[in-house]
Formats: C-alpha cells, sequence, structure tokens
C-alpha cells in the first residue's frame, strides 16, 4: 500500500509523507543494486506485467530489473504483440488481465486517464509507467530521489524545468511531486508550451528563462519532440535551440553547485548541449540507476509490504 | 377520451397566466380553462391539486439516432423519454445514418414517431448534402416532407460562403438554421474544455474562442446579409456576450442552452468522467455564471437538452476515444427547476424558455394553454426530490454525468393531444 491506495497513478495524488516513505524505502533497494548477487527474495512468487501500449526501452527495462531484483515474475506485453491491435478494448484487456491474478499491472498508455480505468476494474495494484499527458509519477519520484540525494533535502529548493511543459507527463509529475515537498518549482519554456492553469498544480510560471534559472538548485531539462506534439509549438528545434536551450553561459545563472537533470533520452544540441550533458553538473545516469531504486520500493511497497519481507 | 385536470396551479407563458384552474380535455383539444369546471359525462378526472399544470415542454434540440443507429437510440424509446421529461414536441437532428438530407430520410422519421404515438416529432434536415459541408442540401425537399429547420449539427458549416447561402436559401421556405458553432482549427481535436482541470489531467483542450469565434463569423453573415440564424447549445460567456450584442443592435439571432451548461463545469470531468464529455466541452464556473445571466436577461431564449444517448461502450473506454454527448431528456426538467429554485428565473420565465418561445422561434404550434389549442400538457410535482439514476431511463443512453445527483421537481403526468401517456406512477401509459 502506497498510503491509503494499492494503486500509484500520479503524484497530484500521493501525499509528501507516501512520498518520503516511497524515497526512504528506495534508499534501502538502492543498495541492492550495488551487490554481486543483485537479487533479494522479496517478491518471489509475485507478479508483475508491464503492460505498454506505448514504445518505451527506458522505462520498461528499469520495470523489469527492478521487479526482477526482487525475484517477482516480470512478464512484458506490449501492444503490438497484444490483441489491442485487433481491436480489443482497454476494458477487455484489464480484465483477461485480472483473470491471470497478477500482483501489479505497470502500464504505459498514449492516453491520458487510461490507467485510472485499470485500476477501476482490476483487483490487482496499477502502476502507472507514463499516460498521455498526465502523469508519469516513478520519474517524478526518480527526480525527487536524486535531487534529495545529492542536496539532503527538497524543502526551500529552487527547482526550474524547461522545455514542453504542454504536453509533459514528466513536467506534471515534477511539480507535484517538488511542490509536496516544499521546493519551489518554475516552468519556463516558449509560451506556447505553457499550459494554461499550471498554477494549479504548484508551479509558477518563469517570465523567463533567465528568471527560471536565476539561482536554482536543479535544472530539468524536458525532451523535444517535433515528431510528435510539440510540432506546431516552435518554428524549427534550431531556433528552440537558441532561445531556450540549456547552455553553459544560461548554466552559469543557477547555484555554482546546481544539478543538471533530464528524463531521457537527450536531445545533444537541441534542449541541452553535449558539454553540459556529459559534465561535472549533469546526474542524467544518476537519474536512470535511481530509477530502479525507486521503481523496486514502488513494486515493493504495492506487492510485498513490511510484513512479508522476511518470507 | 375526455379529461378534466382538475385542481392545478396552471402556468402559461404566452397569456402570462398563474392561477389554480381547471382544464378540460376534449377530442384532443383544449376545451376550457376555468374555476370549477363540472365534470361532464364520460370525462375522467386528473386531481392536479398540489400540481403544477403548463404546456408540454418543446425540445428544440435532441438526437433520435435512427436511423442508422438503433443501437444508441430509437425513435420510440427517445419519445418514451421524452415524455417521460414533460416533453411533447422535439426536433430531432439531422446526424443520423443516413443522414437527413433528402425526403425519404425525412419521411421515415416521421413515420415511425407516428408509431410510436407519443412526442411530436419534427425532423431537422441538414444544411448541406452528406453533411459533407461543401454544398446546399436540397431545402426546399426537406421543408415539402416535413423538416421545419436545418443544421449540420454535431458539426459546424466551416465554409463561410455556404454558411452564407444556407441562410439567404432557407429563409425561401421559411426553415430555420441552427448552428453547431465551433471553429474546427481552433478546437483542434481537444476532448474538453481548455483550462485548467485540462491542464490538470493532460488532455488536449478546447479553447472557448472555437465556439466564439464561428457565432461572431455567422453573425456577421446575418449582420451583412439578414436573415436569421439561432445558435445552438451556447456554453461559454463569450458567445452569450455575442448573442445579446446582436440582439441589441436588432439582428435576428436566437439562442438555446442546455441543462448541462447551467449546471455543471469542467471539474465535472475530474475523474476522467467519460459521462461529462460533451460537445461544445462543459466550460469554466464564470461560463456557468455568463449561461445563467444570459437565461435570466433573456439572450438566451430556449432551454433544449441536445439529448445525445450513446452505448455504455463508446463511453466506457479511454477518455479521448470516448464518444461526446449526454443523455438528458429525463434530467432536463428538474435541471430546469434548478435555476428556479435558486431564485436565477422565475418559474414563468423558466417555463416560456420550454415552451411559446421555442414554438415561436422553429414556427410550431403548441407551447401554450389555450382553448381550441392541442392539449399537449405537463403536470409538474414542484416539491418532489429524487435522485437521478440512469438506470431508469427509459431512453436507452444511459450516458448522463447527473447520475447519483439529488434534484427536485418531478414529471407527474403528460398529456400529449389529450391522451395520457404518460404518469411517474405507471411510466408510459398505452391506448
Amino acid at each position: 500500500m502506497i498510503g491509503s491506495s494499492h494503486h500509484l497513478l500520479g503524484l497530484d495524488t500521493t501525499s509528501s509523507e507516501d512520498i518520503t516513505r516511497i524515497l526512504d524505502t528506495a534508499e534501502g533497494m538502492k543498495e541492492i543494486s550495488t551487490r554481486k548477487i543483485k537479487k533479494v527474495p522479496t517478491l518471489r512468487g509475485k507478479t508483475v506485467v508491464n503492460l505498454f501500449f506505448e514504445p518505451s526501452t527506458r522505462t520498461r527495462t528499469s520495470f523489469e530489473i527492478a521487479a526482477k531484483r526482487l525475484s517477482a515474475d516480470a512478464v512484458n506485453f506490449t501492444a503490438s504483440a497484444s490483441s489491442t491491435s485487433k481491436g480489443e478494448t482497454l476494458l477487455d484487456t484489464a480484465r483477461n488481465l485480472d483473470s491471470m491474478a497478477p500482483d501489479v499491472v505497470v502500464m504505459r498508455h498514449k492516453y491520458s486517464g487510461a490507467p485510472e480505468i485499470l485500476a477501476r476494474n482490476l483487483q490487482c495494484s496499477v502502476v502507472n509507467a507514463g499516460d498521455g499527458a498526465h502523469q508519469h509519477p516513478t520519474q517524478g519520484l526518480l527526480d525527487l530521489y536524486t535531487v534529495r540525494e545529492k542536496k539532503g533535502h527538497l524543502d526551500g529548493l529552487k527547482v526550474a524545468i524547461v522545455g514542453d511543459i504542454t504536453h509533459s507527463r514528466v513536467a506534471r509529475s515534477d511539480v507535484c511531486g517538488f511542490a509536496a515537498m516544499g521546493s519551489e518549482v518554475f516552468v519556463s519554456g516558449p509560451p506556447t508550451m505553457i499550459p494554461i492553469g499550471i498554477e494549479r498544480l504548484g508551479a509558477r510560471v518563469a517570465g523567463s528563462l533567465e528568471e527560471a534559472l536565476d539561482g536554482a538548485d536543479a535544472i530539468i531539462m524536458l525532451r523535444i519532440q517535433l515528431e510528435r506534439r510539440s510540432g506546431p509549438l516552435i518554428p524549427t528545434l534550431r531556433e528552440y535551440a537558441r532561445f531556450f536551450g540549456l547552455n553553459r553561459e544560461r548554466l552559469s545563472l543557477a547555484k555554482p553547485d546546481a544539478l543538471v537533470m533530464h528524463p531521457g533520452p537527450i536531445n545533444r544540441g537541441v534542449e541541452i548541449s553535449s558539454d553540459i550533458a556529459d559534465g561535472p553538473d549533469s546526474v542524467i545516469l544518476d537519474q536512470v540507476e535511481n530509477g530502479v531504486a525507486v521503481r523496486m520500493a514502488v513494486l515493493y511497497l504495492l506487492a510485498g509490504g513490511s510484513d512479508e519481507v522476511s518470507d | 377520451m375526455k379529461y378534466l385536470i382538475k385542481g392545478g396551479r396552471v402556468i402559461d407563458p404566452a397569456s402570462g397566466k398563474d392561477g389554480i384552474l381547471d382544464i378540460l380535455i376534449e377530442d384532443g383539444l383544449i376545451a376550457g380553462m376555468g374555476k370549477g369546471i363540472k365534470k361532464p359525462g364520460g370525462a375522467e378526472v386528473y386531481d392536479a391539486s398540489g400540481l403544477v399544470v403548463m404546456p408540454g415542454f418543446i425540445d428544440m434540440h435532441c438526437h433520435l439516432r435512427e436511423p442508422g443507429f438503433e443501437y444508441k437510440e430509437t425513435i420510440a424509446t427517445g419519445c418514451a423519454a421524452a415524455v417521460k421529461g414533460g416533453i411533447t414536441s422535439l426536433m430531432c437532428m439531422a446526424n443520423t445514418s443516413p443522414v437527413n438530407d433528402n425526403a425519404s430520410v425525412t419521411s421515415y422519421i416521421i413515420e415511425r414517431a407516428c408509431e410510436a404515438g407519443l412526442a411530436k416529432v419534427y425532423p431537422v434536415g441538414c444544411v448541406t448534402k452528406g453533411m459533407k459541408g461543401k454544398s446546399l442540401s436540397e431545402m426546399g425537399e426537406l421543408a415539402d416532407a416535413g423538416c421545419i429547420a436545418v443544421s449540420d449539427d454535431g458539426r459546424p458549416v466551416p465554409s463561410g460562403e455556404i454558411m452564407r447561402r444556407a441562410i439567404e436559401y432557407a429563409a425561401t421556405f421559411g426553415l430555420l438554421v441552427i448552428d453547431h458553432a465551433e471553429e474546427l482549427t481552433i478546437a483542434a481535436g481537444g476532448v474538453m474544455h481548455e483550462g485548467y482541470v485540462s491542464t490538470m489531467l493532460g488532455l488536449d483542450g478546447i479553447p472557448a474562442a472555437a465556439a466564439c469565434s464561428e457565432v461572431a463569423r455567422n453573425i456577421a453573415l446575418v449582420r451583412e446579409f439578414g436573415g436569421r440564424i439561432h445558435i445552438a447549445h451556447v456554453s461559454t460567456a463569450m458567445v452569450v456576450d455575442l448573442v445579446r450584442q446582436a440582439k441589441a443592435d436588432g439582428l435576428q439571432v436566437t439562442a438555446e442552452t442546455c441543462p448541462h451548461f447551467f449546471t455543471l463545469d469542467h471539474e465535472a470531468v475530474v475523474g476522467y468522467n467519460t459521462n461529462a464529455k460533451v460537445k461544445p466541452p462543459l466550460s469554466s464556473a464564470e461560463d456557468v455564471q455568463g449561461v445563467i445571466e444570459g437565461l435570466a436577461d433573456g439572450t438566451i431564449d430556449v432551454i433544449a437538452t441536445d439529448h445525445a444517448p450513446h452505448h455504455a461502450d463508446e463511453k466506457n473506454v479511454e477518455f479521448d476515444l470516448a464518444a461526446f454527448g449526454i443523455s438528458g431528456l429525463e434530467t432536463a426538467f428538474a435541471l430546469t427547476m434548478g435555476l428556479v429554485n435558486s431564485g436565477r428565473l422565475s418559474l414563468l420565465q423558466a417555463v416560456s424558455k420550454w415552451t411559446d418561445v421555442p414554438a415561436a422561434i422553429a414556427g410550431i404550434p403548441g407551447g401554450c394553454l389555450k382553448k381550441g389549442e392541442a392539449a399537449d400538457i405537463l403536470v409538474a410535482d414542484l416539491e418532489a426530490q429524487w435522485t437521478v439514476d440512469p438506470e431508469t431511463f427509459l431512453s436507452m443512453g444511459k450516458n448522463s454525468p447527473f447520475a447519483g445527483v439529488k434534484v427536485q421537481g418531478q414529471v407527474a403526468a403528460t398529456f400529449v393531444d389529450g391522451r395520457l401517456v404518460y404518469t411517474r406512477e405507471k411510466g408510459i401509459v398505452g391506448d
């Protein structure tokens, strides 16, 4: 259980206490990945289904590794291999899946709210691995984990999120998560990429990129995906890189020890220059590493629970 | 059959009547109204004491789905739902399959409605052939076959020139042009009102400007070329302002709104509630206030349901994939009374928006209580409180965002052409 829920659908509905509990649990999980034998029997006999309706390598692999390090049986169910291409509804897919009695379903879907449909109709736990432009809670949690690990705390920090906020589920989870933990969250990007009412989620809209970066403790750069929804919002990647990309000069506005983060995969030379992505301030690979630990924590809390640790 | 509706409070906006009166019905017509009418031989008495007697409601905007989508609704089930909702006449939109752009479809609808023998059905034909927006439908033929208005409802008429010609041409046949206002390039495939709720849910928004810009275009056409237009389902304060100005300038522009637009805002979508997915979308709280003000000051002439029944399978899906529309016939009366109970409209005002005003705009009979007129009558219990349960709907469409909501005001009985067709105790009453 996470709080009173046996699902993790978004950080908009997760309390700061529950976030802290997940992050604390993840600390213990991270150690497991440093052992010679990277496996504990905690979730032996549990089944985790990765139900991915959208292509994803990194998130799916991260969840799969997380499940396996806890000894759960991880099954991958991808849209191309599933019956959804034959016109089965999500509800029918969910019911079929439920009949196979999984313990956790990890779901990625192109439409916002799809995991809620699953959660309403399945007996098992549902973890949202990204739905449309809505939420991507484990990405938000691993970002929180990474900053907390490096800075020792989250409250009072200034966090800048830069990019296409309108179409970003990562941005929404980060805004909700960091705001819940007492950070001061600024979002920035061209006005076409700032959705109306984002303040209600806990963010402040920076008047300029410089304002967002000024004195920031952490900078989260979002991937610009012209081939997807961001197309009509900016003229060219070239112009975006010039006016909104993170370069050495802009980075100098932030605190000297500011963390540079990115959910990946990065577009080198677009939202972030290569020297920064590969530079000493970048914690991009730490994020990936912490992703496994955070997902282990989430699977553990939902499928195992503390009383079963000693099994 | 003769009926004597006895002891009810009679409300008739057309004449301004409001008092305890008896109504005598003979041969389908209102044969007399007055105090203490004696029961003639062979007449049945309907005791309306404690109840309110008003003209049967006229719904200018509903979707009966037949022909083509009988799995959503049929003319028979839609008409049953209508009379349960106190609606004795309705106008059904043309987006059936095939669409109603020719006399044979119009005739089919009228025939099926006669067989059902409940509410009176007035078909609305297409503005454009095949509802494709490219060329005018044969409006003369549609009028001859029984259409009283034209609309491509469900879709806008994207071409400004076609809309201009439609307004000009429809006037020849006395057809009302009903405007589904939505500028598609602004709406850009959105699925709900664009605002903080769409941002929170990560759903694509439909800006309020989408409806507004199309209404502005169509009002400009009427301003320059004359004719008249009726704006369907007004849902935003911006459109209310446009209509208010057009009326002040003396243009023949009329407007309707729907119960969901003065009752719910976009918060109803939270939780990805597909039963609150409707076009135009439920808008902001300020828009709800704007719509109510428009109703109160007369800018919005009419309340109509935009009854849009869908099969459960079309709503039990991802929000993006769900059909737009609300099943509204059986909640419209109580939701309208909500405006009366909250003091926003007087009872006479509220009833007028469902009766004499739509009759005048659409040019159809009914909408008043007068000796010699057809006895289309709604008897209502304004005190009755009930909880909306879509499973009890007579409509096949159970898609209501009001499920579980407590409301006040209930249709007690409905008469069509002097026949008692519905009572709340017995449901639909057969001949």
